[in-house]
Order: C-alpha cells, then sequence, then structure tokens
C-alpha cells in the first residue's frame, strides 16, 4: 500500500534531525560541567594576585604605575570575547548588542574605539561593520591555555602603556546559571585601587630585580589572568546557551514527528475505508 | 615547631595548598629558601624546582616555568606560568594576533557603522523571534 510514503520519509529525516540534535545537547551538556570547573580551578591564581596587587598599591603610596593612573579618555580599547561556532542561540547577539550600545555612546562623546576580538564569531562581526580590530584570536578550542591569549592581551597592553588607549575594558558573557547568560561590560584599565583594610601598619616589599620590572610583569599576568578567566566563563556560557537551543529543537523536532504521524495515520485510515467501501460497493453490483 | 603557608597556583589551576618547614624557590637572581618569618619579598621566578620541605621532613617538588614568588612572613605564594615565557615569544604571539586581524579585516573601514551594525543586530533578533514564535504555535 503506497499511502502517505512522502510523509513516512519527512518522518525518518526529522527523526534523524532529532537524533542530532539530541546527541548535540548532551555534548553540550557535558562540555559545560567541564568548563565550569575550569573556571573554579583558574580562580585562586586571579585571587591570590589580586591580593598582591593590593599590597603594593598600599604598600607604594608614592610609585604610581601606568596601569593605575586615570588619564582623561579620547580612546578606549575593548577585547571582544565571542563563540567560534555558532548554533548557541542569541549568545552572541546580546553580547553584540550591548557592545553597540556602548558604541554609540562612545562616538557619541568622541570617543575613539580600538577592538581585539576573541573568537571567530566577533571577527566575522567587525568584518561586517566596520571598526578599527587591532589583533584576532580564534579556534581557541574548548580547553584554551593562557598562552593562546598572550598576543591579543599584550597588543592592548602595550597599547595602553603607549598611551595609545586610555581606558581597557572587556566584553564577554557573564555565567549566572545553565539557563541565564548575561553580556557584560567590564574595565581592565586602569585598574581600581584596591584598599585592604586588614593591613594596618605600613611595610613594604623587597623587590628583586627592580620594583618596576617585578610591577610590569606582575600587572601583565594579572590582565592575562582576568582575561582567561572571562574566555573560560564565556566558554561555559556558549555550552549552556547551546544545551537549551538544542533541547527545544529536539523538543520541536518531537512535536513535528508527533503531528506527522497523525496525518499519516489518518491518511492510511482513510484508504482502508474507501477500499472498503470499494470492496462492499463491489459485492452489491454482482 | 612553626610552619609557613604555601600556595602554588597557575592561572589554570591550584597546585599545591599547605603548610610547610621551608620552601626553595628559583628567583630570578638565584635560588632562594623561606623559612617562617621570612622577610617580605617579591621577585620573579626563572624556570625551575620549587620545593616544599613539608613539617615531617618529607620534600616535594613542583616544576615551574617561571612566574612570581610572593614572601610574606606566614604565607608563600608561588604564581607559576603556565608555559615558558620569553621576551621574544610574546613578541611573535603578538605579531600572529596582529596578521590574523590584518588578514580579515583589509580595506575596510575603521569607523564602525552603527547603522549597519543595527540592521544585523535586528537580523539576528528576526531570526530568533521567527524560531520563538514557530515553537508556540508549535506548543
Amino acid at each position: 500500500m503506497a499511502v502517505g510514503k512522502e510523509i513516512r520519509v519527512k518522518i525518518a529525516s526529522v527523526q534523524n534531525t532529532q537524533k542530532i540534535t539530541r546527541a548535540m545537547e548532551m555534548v553540550a551538556t557535558s562540555k559545560m560541567r567541564k568548563a565550569q570547573e575550569r573556571m573554579r580551578a583558574a580562580r585562586p591564581y586571579a585571587a591570590k594576585m589580586r591580593n598582591v596587587v593590593a599590597h603594593i598599591s598600599q604598600a607604594h603610596s608614592e610609585y604610581h604605575h601606568a596601569f593605575l593612573i586615570v588619564r582623561p579618555v579620547k580612546r578606549v580599547g575593548v577585547i571582544v570575547v565571542s563563540t567560534d561556532r555558532g548554533l548557541c542561540g542569541g549568545l552572541n547577539s546580546n553580547l553584540f548588542r550591548m557592545l553597540v550600545q556602548q558604541i554609540k555612546r562612545w562616538q557619541g562623546e568622541q570617543v575613539e574605539i580600538d577592538f581585539c576580538t576573541v573568537g571567530r564569531k566577533g571577527a566575522q562581526f567587525f568584518q561586517r561593520i566596520g571598526g578599527r580590530v587591532l589583533g584576532q584570536v580564534g579556534r581557541l578550542g574548548d580547553q584554551p591555555h593562557v598562552e593562546q591569549l598572550i598576543g591579543a592581551v599584550k597588543i592592548m597592553l602595550d597599547a595602553y602603556a603607549a598611551g595609545a588607549i586610555d581606558e581597557l575594558f572587556i566584553a564577554s558573557n557573564d555565567f549566572v546559571n545553565s539557563m541565564t547568560q548575561k553580556a557584560d561590560l567590564e574595565q581592565l584599565l586602569p585598574l581600581k585601587p584596591q584598599v585592604d583594610d586588614t593591613l594596618g601598619h605600613h611595610w613594604d616589599y623587597i623587590y628583586e630585580p627592580e620594583a618596576q620590572e617585578v610591577m610590569d610583569h606582575l600587572l601583565a599576568r594579572y590582565i592575562e589572568a582576568l582575561v582567561y578567566q572571562r574566555v573560560i566563563e564565556n566558554i561555559a556560557c556558549e555550552q549552556a546557551a547551546r544545551m537549551v537551543a538544542m533541547k527545544s529543537a529536539s523538543d520541536n523536532a518531537g512535536k513535528l514527528i508527533k503531528e506527522l504521524q497523525l496525518i499519516y495515520n489518518k491518511a492510511r485510515q482513510a484508504a482502508i475505508t474507501q477500499e472498503l467501501a470499494e470492496i462492499v460497493g463491489g459485492a452489491a453490483a454482482v | 615547631m612553626a610552619t609557613i603557608h604555601v600556595d602554588i597556583v597557575s592561572a589554570e589551576r591550584e597546585i599545591f595548598a599547605g603548610e610547610a618547614a621551608m620552601v626553595f624557590a628559583p628567583a630570578l637572581l638565584g635560588e632562594v629558601g623561606i623559612a617562617p618569618g621570612h622577610a617580605a619579598l617579591l621577585t620573579r621566578m626563572s624556570p625551575g624546582e620549587v620545593r616544599v620541605q613539608l613539617p615531617n621532613g618529607e620534600q616535594q617538588a613542583f616544576y615551574v616555568s617561571g612566574g612570581i614568588l610572593e614572601v610574606q612572613p606566614k604565607v608563600v605564594t608561588v604564581l607559576s606560568d603556565t608555559a615558558v615565557r620569553a621576551h621574544d615569544l610574546d613578541e611573535a604571539a603578538v605579531i600572529k594576533a596582529k596578521q590574523e586581524a590584518e588578514e580579515h579585516l583589509r580595506a575596510r573601514s575603521d569607523k564602525v557603522d552603527i547603522a549597519k551594525a543595527q540592521a544585523e543586530l535586528a537580523e539576528l533578533a528576526a531570526q530568533l523571534q521567527t524560531i520563538q514564535r514557530l515553537r508556540r504555535r508549535g506548543g
């Protein structure tokens, strides 16, 4: 019986799609957990660094590093952290929307902007809309290492140290929970002075070799660590968003299959009824 | 016996945390041994071995590829790099990131075209909305 062959083919194709989206959902779930673990593992380094920076800025009130000085803002730098791949709902477009609003505000204040992109989606976005992009890194994979980010961060730090940019920001997604990610813009430079009131008396480190050199080194590493954390967090966001997107895609496929199945059954039933009617009609005619 | 708290961390993970009787680290100007009550010190480290002598006399060694050593009378913090870092290697990374940007973005204006950006975003938003509407209708 050739009833509803097209419908059967269609059902099979939707089922195949559902298999794929379901697999992607499960992969995203496990990758998200791993990314969250890496987020946790990266926290102590930045926390320890923050302590040291706080100690220094307190111990060294007469010495001000360029990274700590607030300058009038004529040009800002933004590190844009996006994903390498799509299929993650509105994650990147939410981030870009927030960023475009901020860009509009800056343009209104005659502030110029330099960008540096991490992740291919950001690079593609600026390719379409224009903007001065100083550097970019892409194809970070699911387990990025600090070394992959050195170039991108150093470009911006060098620009800041040379006075080419007066403030440095990072735009990325905040991992609130697995259902919610929030686009966020954070200021990296100049560093906000950290005051630690628990240190009552005045003391200073012995610096080896020179205070300035150690500070340069330390602050560059600190910014790198902050950027690395943001990148890891963005990956957790990406996987969470993909997990949700793929789950709803699987659900939709399930609904579609149900509907198609119903249509198919009806058509089959109608064909049987008609055949019976024909037989009965034929028998009556004899 | 007096002990000193030791934390060894890298940007990617925590490597060691605990009490120690003595710590040896490869400072830039030579290896330093740190006993409890050491004066506050901040120094860079060269690639080498950080040895932690536990209170029970046992010794643990960790390889670091450079980083920063912070010493306070009761706490030692080793901020380890995750890979060997050198000035020219860092410069090479900068050049690579720049080249990548130039390759992709040749012949394009320096100014962000807000109108175009908003059109792009509107398109993306419309796509998402369509999906959502389909979903509602389906359910």
